[in-house]
């Protein structure tokens, strides 16, 4: 969980929660809390720290939150938007 | 200061649109232009002939069927009246005679900025293959074939689906022999024989807008990727986008053809990450005027290039620039109808 993740360094994100991907032209949406963790990663967070910052912000159970995170990060894994 | 006259056909803006009114648009929109469009129409109700912000003046042409010697006969009477400078045609179905004519044209003071014939047959979809292999771009493994029975041979080659082209347009994927014989026999009796038979390959597609300056060097290169398809495959919304490997590809293909004129690539980048051409339209896509927006006005280059004048190869564009297509019902008194239809111009 001390891994950061990195956005691919083409990728735009907006405060709005929108993705655009210029290689391929795929755009997603994401709600605001997706935001906030893209901006963590964009800041080169470790996952633990983004976390940490979650659950100091949102009344979550950190082990949900730990799946709701790992299944995010595989999600923009699966859609090439992280660097491997 | 005498007004550039330049004409140009496919004013069909309707639901799979000829790109002849994103040209004018553009060519309109280039800085230092004073132009006179002449639109050149097959049909009476193609809706640019009635967009008089956007067409000076349009003529009825022979359709291509009719052969070089009405066209050119047609295109004198019209030039002895407008003094055209350019003229772009933009359907796939009249290039030919137009490059034919090509030198008659510039006889009579019309320039024209299109392929040659061997380049124009060698794209050719019933010849892809074979371009393929000489010049070292991956196309889709497919069959020419000009008899039903050949479809099952094929198909247990290839396996399904199998895309099943028309000579001209029109694509129909198929996932059963029963599916592929029907579109075969609905592709023939639309555009005729041969049929063609294409391996499917699973992916991603992308287009690309190019301008070739007929020595090799592409002054121009946008990729978009659609955003929105129509039933009939067209793109009702496209983004422009920044992927070195289309544009390679895009490099490789003027490079290699010495392309002169405008031009679309149509690519599938496979699922393992392979680019392949899939089509190669010699002329102009409809969403060309999205090219203009994102910084490189590529049919106002092609007037220029027309002309003889220089175009240095442009380097940047914006990337993630939309387009959204939209469609308005354009209202017309019937005496406009009845003037195109009954005297050949508006």
């Amino acid at each position: 969980m001390l891994t950061s993740m990195k956005l691919k360094k083409n990728i735009a994100t907006s405060e709005a929660g929108f993705i655009f991907n210029p290689g391929t032209g795929d755009s997603f949406s994401v709600n605001s809390i997706g935001s906030e963790i893209l901006a963590m990663f964009k800041e080169n967070k470790s996952l633990q720290e983004v976390i940490e910052s979650i659950s100091l912000r949102y009344e979550v159970e950190k082990s949900q939150l730990e799946k709701d995170l790992e299944d995010f990060v595989s999600q923009l894994y699966g859609y090439n938007l992280l660097e491997k | 200061m005498q007004k550039l006259v330049v004409a140009v056909t496919a004013l069909n803006a309707i639901d799979s649109p000829g790109p002849g009114i994103a040209v004018i648009r553009a060519i309109r929109e280039c800085e230092g232009f004073d132009v006179r469009i002449i639109g050149l129409a097959y049909e009476s109700l193609e809706p640019g002939i009635y967009m008089h912000d956007v067409v000076d003046k349009t003529y009825q042409i022979p359709y291509p069927s009719a052969g070089t010697d009405a066209l050119f006969a047609r295109l004198l009477h019209i030039n002895n009246i407008e003094h055209i400078n350019v003229l772009i045609p933009n359907f796939d179905a009249e290039l030919f005679n137009f490059i034919r004519i090509g030198e008659n044209l510039r006889k009579i003071g019309i320039s024209t900025f299109l392929p040659t014939q061997e380049e124009f047959e060698a794209r050719d979809k019933v010849n892809l293959s074979k371009f393929g292999k000489k010049h070292n771009f991956n196309i889709p493994p497919d069959r020419v074939i000009f008899h039903i029975g050949e479809t099952a041979k094929i198909a247990e080659k290839f396996s399904f689906p199998l895309v099943v082209k028309g000579k001209y347009y029109d694509a129909i994927i198929s996932n059963t022999l029963e599916e592929a014989e029907k579109a075969f026999y609905k592709l023939q009796a639309k555009w005729g024989l041969p049929i063609i038979i294409q391996k499917f390959i699973p992916g991603t597609e992308f287009n690309i807008a190019l301008l070739g300056d007929g020595k090799g060097n592409a002054i121009s290169i946008i990729p978009m990727r659609k955003l929105y398809i129509t039933d009939k495959g067209k793109a009702w919304a496209g983004i422009t986008i920044e992927n070195p490997v289309l544009i390679e590809i895009a490099e490789r293909f003027v490079k290699a053809t010495k392309w002169q004129g405008g031009c679309e690539l149509e690519i599938m980048m496979s699922t393992d990450g392979n680019p392949y051409i899939m089509e190669v339209n010699p002329r102009f896509p409809a969403w060309i005027y999205l090219t203009a927006v994102a910084g490189q006005n590529q049919p106002a280059s092609l007037v220029k290039l027309a002309l003889g004048q220089k175009v240095a190869p442009f380097r940047k564009y914006e990337v993630g620039k939309v387009f959204v297509r939209y469609s308005w019902d354009l209202i017309i008194d019937i005496s406009e109808f009845q003037e195109i239809s009954g005297t050949g111009e508006l």
